[in-house]
């Protein structure tokens, strides 16, 4: 732990910082227990008053529900192609150039990543109309090619894996691979991979969350039900008229939301980490 | 001067030597190329052509026709589109400054070093950013529905209930809570890192001079936070501007309901001029008006929070 900041508190202000804390953890989980609350009890327990705040037993019968209303397990199972794929790829291209950025000196190298860099800024939106225009004429609409090609490598992460290669490798390591006489890529995969394992760990999660997360860009593009990814399909439960069933749209949010949380409370600590080393520092 | 230092040692080398970075540099190329490839095709191409576009008639199907300025000019005096812009601004300001106003604080009380704990208060107040926006503004929607639980919290309170779902404060004060609950976290744990990039010997000399806790809050920490403060305000700026996918699920259970008055942002009038309409022309000039007003608001961040640093320091 860090040694002390400032003079000891009283113990007034410790109780208030932790009620200020307490509270505000409470507020950040409890949607998520509700979520389940309203999954698991009858279909009009979200508007019950009072709120019903305890689990019930009928999860299984809104999933049903679910089931009847949309393709779940396909949209799943889509989403899981989709992400994977582009998880992959970002990984393997980001850390290369990463790579290239960091240790390798060639011309216009500043002005190229200051390029790279400035397309972070550029609104998503600005481009959409056209590459629409373009998957329409590689008749990649409602494919997951749409999905997948133009998000095979991003600024960011070529930004991330810079700064993380740059400050941890060595480049007498490099050096000495050279000397040995290994190549390019061998010299990457052997010397530069293990060290950056850590960091293509935190990208991989990233992008992953944020692959599974995405929703315009699939609005745009998917037109055939058994396409949808799972944003798509969740939303698409919203969108029945029958009625508001909030068992049955809790149930499959639950239900969409739970790998998310188990991946993140297992590499929390990877995730903010890298989180914060990454995104500032600009 | 490194320039001409460079060259000259490029011209010492041998022959050799040089091809050998030649190779090197063919390898960088190399590593680099597909980012620039995806970008050329993907990003770059798309965006002159949206810049394009904007000057053109065009429903996909037929030939373009050229129209001049015609497309801004009509969405310049449409009404809708200005309620968007208005929205837009109100969501974003309601949706921001309280959240990142909380999650400095939030940081500051986890950085002081009598709280036990920080790991799992990290964790928890981050998990809210791991959902995705639809999840969400499904989650709310239950919370908000009419006789869900934030009107019975008003009610508790003495307070009317609200229609969270087609009121005009009510659908933005619904959207902004939905951006506070999933943003705030994410912010909190990057105040948090530049708290603790600040050295405790600063503080020490501070208190050793007679600082107070509130003193050394103004002219310690908040100048050291600097850049992690412009960061976050710069991505919550860019990113509200691009809000879209909130309105279109929380309002959308009737299709084009998104549309609405209430709740309609810049990008959902885009993407229905566009996807609905057919009217790409009109959706590009809007396209080119967003990364317009990007560009200024991303400016004038940049303008006053120099100007906010530079009284703090003096």
């Amino acid at each position: 732990m860090k040694a002390k900041i400032g003079d000891q508190p009283s113990s007034f202000t410790t109780i208030f910082y932790y009620l200020f804390l307490g509270i505000g953890a409470i507020i950040s989980v409890f949607p998520f227990y509700w979520m389940f609350v309203i999954a698991s009890n009858e279909r009009g327990a979200a508007s019950h008053i009072p709120p019903i705040i305890t689990i019930g037993n009928q999860f299984i019968n809104n999933f049903n529900r679910a089931l009847e209303k949309t393709e779940f397990w396909t949209a799943f199972g889509n989403s899981l192609f989709v992400s994977t794929l582009v998880t992959a790829s970002v990984v393997i291209f980001c850390s290369l150039a990463g790579y290239a950025f960091a240790k390798y000196n060639f011309k216009y190298k500043n002005f190229l990543f200051f390029f790279v860099l400035g397309t972070l800024f550029v609104p998503q939106q600005l481009s959409v109309l056209p590459t629409y225009v373009i998957m329409a004429k590689l008749q990649w609409i409602d494919t997951y090619k749409a999905l997948i090609v133009p998000a095979m490598v991003n600024a960011f992460g070529i930004f991330w894996m810079r700064q993380y290669i740059s400050s941890s490798v060595h480049s007498e390591l490099l050096e000495a691979g050279k000397i040995d006489g290994a190549g390019h890529f061998r010299i990457f995969r052997t010397i530069v991979l293990p060290i950056i394992t850590p960091s293509i760990a935190t990208l991989g999660i990233f992008t992953y969350l944020n692959t599974w997360n995405d929703f315009f860009w699939p609005l745009v593009v998917l037109k055939d039900k058994s396409h949808y990814t799972i944003q798509i399909a969740l939303q698409q439960l919203f969108t029945t008229r029958d009625g508001l069933d909030f068992g049955m749209i809790m149930s499959a949010t639950f239900m969409a939301t739970l790998p998310l949380l188990i991946v993140f409370l297992l590499f929390s600590r990877w995730f903010i980490a890298g989180l914060t080393s990454g995104a500032v520092k600009s | 001067m490194a320039t001409t230092a460079q060259t000259s040692v490029k011209t010492a080398v041998p022959k050799r030597r040089l091809s050998e970075r030649k190779r090197d540099n063919l390898f960088a190329y190399l590593f680099i190329s597909p980012f620039f490839i995806i970008f050329g095709i993907f990003g770059l191409y798309p965006i002159l052509f949206t810049i394009y576009l904007s000057f053109f008639k065009w429903d996909a199907l037929n030939p373009m026709k050229y129209i001049g300025l015609q497309n801004y000019q009509f969405v310049l005096e449409d009404s809708i589109f200005w309620t968007s812009f208005s929205n837009t601004l109100l969501i974003s300001v309601m949706g921001t400054i309280p959240q990142l106003i909380l999650a400095l604080l939030i940081a500051i009380f986890l950085n002081s070093a009598f709280t036990k704990f920080k790991q799992a208060f990290r964790v928890l107040f981050f998990m809210p950013n791991i959902t995705s926006i639809v999840a969400v503004a499904l989650v709310f929607s239950a919370i908000y529905s009419n006789n869900g639980m934030g009107n019975w919290l008003l009610d508790i309170f003495g307070l009317d209930a609200v229609a969270w779902n087609s009121g005009w404060w009510g659908v933005k004060i619904a959207i902004a809570t939905m951006i506070m609950w999933r943003w705030t976290g994410y912010n909190m744990v990057i105040y948090l890192s530049g708290l603790q990039s600040i050295p405790a010997d600063l503080y020490e000399a501070a208190r050793i001079d007679g600082a107070g806790r509130f003193q050394q809050m103004i002219h310690i920490t908040l100048p050291l936070l600097k850049p992690f403060i412009i960061f976050t305000v710069m991505m919550s700026t860019i990113g509200s501007l691009q809000l879209f996918t909130e309105p279109y699920v929380f309002l959308g259970q009737s299709g084009t309901s998104s549309l609405r008055s209430e709740g309609i942002t810049m990008v959902n009038y885009l993407y229905s001029e566009a996807f609905s309409n057919s009217f790409f022309g009109t959706a590009a000039a809007t396209a080119v008006i967003l990364l317009v007003f990007t560009i200024m608001f991303s400016m004038i961040n940049m303008w006053a929070s120099n100007k906010l640093g530079g009284d703090t320091e003096g």
